[in-house]
């Protein structure tokens, strides 16, 4: 039975492609993920992630846990409402899922994880607690929207009140606000401005259907995946997996080795791997002529070797095709992507598009 | 929802072919097709050649997937719809009119007798959902 978040029958009543993601039944596009795309670079646009999981941890070991289970270190997390971006990894420094970890207090966190991962984060979440006093709950009542673009603060007047509006316009990107039992997140996967939102599922339908009433555009899953490989994120799954480790997948500047003391899970098998010498990276392409890379396509480079497409698609803001990829190590500017039996020419560049 | 014109003839592979007067047949994808594919960002148009039914004649890439679009009748292309090289998205505005995507000179006119009518078509869509 494909699962299906609160708001399915608002995405069926807004002529949503639905289509399943992960198990679950989400809107692929709602007419143009192109024109979607387009409204969150532009103006705003709003998107149902309720696929994700939310876990709820207590107790009163919950530092000392989440400082051994993920490899950045929420001793970042200063004040009540900061939230992190870090990588959970395995024993081999592989990354079990990727996740935002929100602090609300010493003694009560929260992880926001990926559609995919839910059972195998848990079971491996749980597995870890021996030792330490804490208790994990995955929230199945709770939904996740997402506000989007360049107009996503403004908007918040509307949706919620002006003072809530100028109290996230004040704060920093990874900060949060709490409205009404509402979890108002200054995060995103889009690149740009805007906020995430974690709310019980009768008042997600309600700000859904604000939204609406605003003109506010819905957003597919299809939009969602072009705007965030246009920004450089990773998507779970397709650029990083439990056989790839952060400092092969663009993601050293989460892991942090600072607290000699701290031993996270992974951390021998990084280090280990950095005094070998880091042998892969990935890196973004450019497609100057016609055509649209796709995940899993060759990538050869003069005299360094070859590698793969990790996510290959189509940059609406570009209006040329752009992938990332995982390549040997080299100083190359250009590279040869294989296509239908032709190599093409593409450009070597940072991941990142916009 | 999809739009099955009864004028045309359909293809397995989803193709539509259209009769014009001087006995050439106009060729492009479905309504369903574009639908299932999403936006077209890029179309390879075909060669000004001869082809057997069935053979690859062109592709179509949206952003999500690449598909091939088959000949659906023998005969030699005689015209390709330049615009769709800088518009590609008018074969999902437009399918069955600007979306257009080759017009062939068909070898022998009874293969359209082999290909679908609206009905057959719209059935065998209907299934695949």
């Amino acid at each position: 039975m494909p699962k299906k978040t609160p708001l399915y029958d608002h995405h069926v009543k807004a002529n949503a492609l639905m289509v399943d993601f992960s198990g679950w039944q989400m809107p692929l596009h709602y007419g143009s993920q192109i024109q979607e795309h387009h409204a969150v670079r532009k103006n705003v646009g709003l998107f149902d992630v309720s696929h994700m999981g939310v876990v709820e941890i207590i107790g009163k070991d919950v530092v000392h846990y989440l400082r051994y289970l993920l490899a950045n270190d929420i001793a970042k997390l200063k004040n009540e409402g900061d939230a992190l971006y870090t990588c959970m990894l395995n024993e081999s420094g592989g990354v079990i899922d990727d996740l935002i970890v929100y602090r609300f207090t010493d003694n009560h966190f929260r992880l926001v994880i990926n559609a995919g991962c839910r059972d195998k984060d848990m079971a491996w979440m749980q597995k870890n607690t021996v030792n330490f006093d804490v208790k994990l709950t995955l929230m199945n009542d709770m939904c996740l929207l997402a506000l989007q673009g360049p107009d996503a603060i403004k908007k918040l007047e509307f949706i919620f009140d002006k003072i809530t509006s100028e109290k996230i316009a004040a704060l920093k990107a990874f900060q949060f606000y709490i409205h009404d039992n509402i979890i108002i997140a200054r995060t995103g996967y889009t690149g740009e401005p805007g906020v995430e939102i974690m709310v019980l599922s009768e008042h997600a339908k309600k700000i859904w259907e604000k939204c609406i009433a605003l003109k506010i555009q819905p957003c597919g899953l299809g939009a969602r995946d072009t705007l965030r490989l246009e920004a450089g994120y990773n998507l779970f799954g397709a650029d990083m997996n439990e056989n790839t480790s952060p400092l092969i997948s663009n993601l050293s500047w989460t892991v942090s080795f600072k607290d000699e003391s701290r031993k996270f899970i992974g951390r021998d098998a990084l280090e280990k791997e950095k005094a070998k010498g880091i042998s892969q990276q990935l890196i973004g392409l450019i497609l100057e002529s016609k055509g649209v890379l796709r995940n899993h396509q060759q990538v050869k480079i003069n005299g360094d070797g070859i590698g793969e497409i990790t996510s290959g698609s189509f940059s609406p803001t570009l209006n040329k095709s752009i992938a990332l990829a995982r390549i040997p190590v080299s100083n190359a500017t250009d590279a040869l992507v294989e296509r239908r039996g032709e190599w093409m020419n593409v450009k070597i560049v940072k991941p990142k598009f916009i | 929802m999809s739009d099955f014109p009864r004028e045309l003839h359909y293809t397995e592979s989803h193709e539509w072919v259209r009769l014009d007067n001087d006995d050439t047949v106009i060729v492009g994808i479905t309504d369903h097709a574009q639908h299932q594919l999403g936006d077209l960002v890029f179309v390879e148009l075909p060669e000004l050649i001869a082809l057997e039914k069935g053979d690859e004649m062109a592709v179509v890439e949206s952003v999500k997937t690449a598909a091939d679009v088959y000949a659906p009748i023998s005969g030699k292309i005689i015209e390709v719809n330049t615009q769709l090289e800088t518009r590609p998205e008018l074969i999902n505005e437009d399918a069955y009119g600007e979306g257009w995507i080759c017009r062939i000179k068909p070898d022998d006119l009874e293969e359209l007798d082999e290909l679908m009518d609206a009905d057959a078509y719209g059935a065998q869509c209907e299934e695949s959902n």
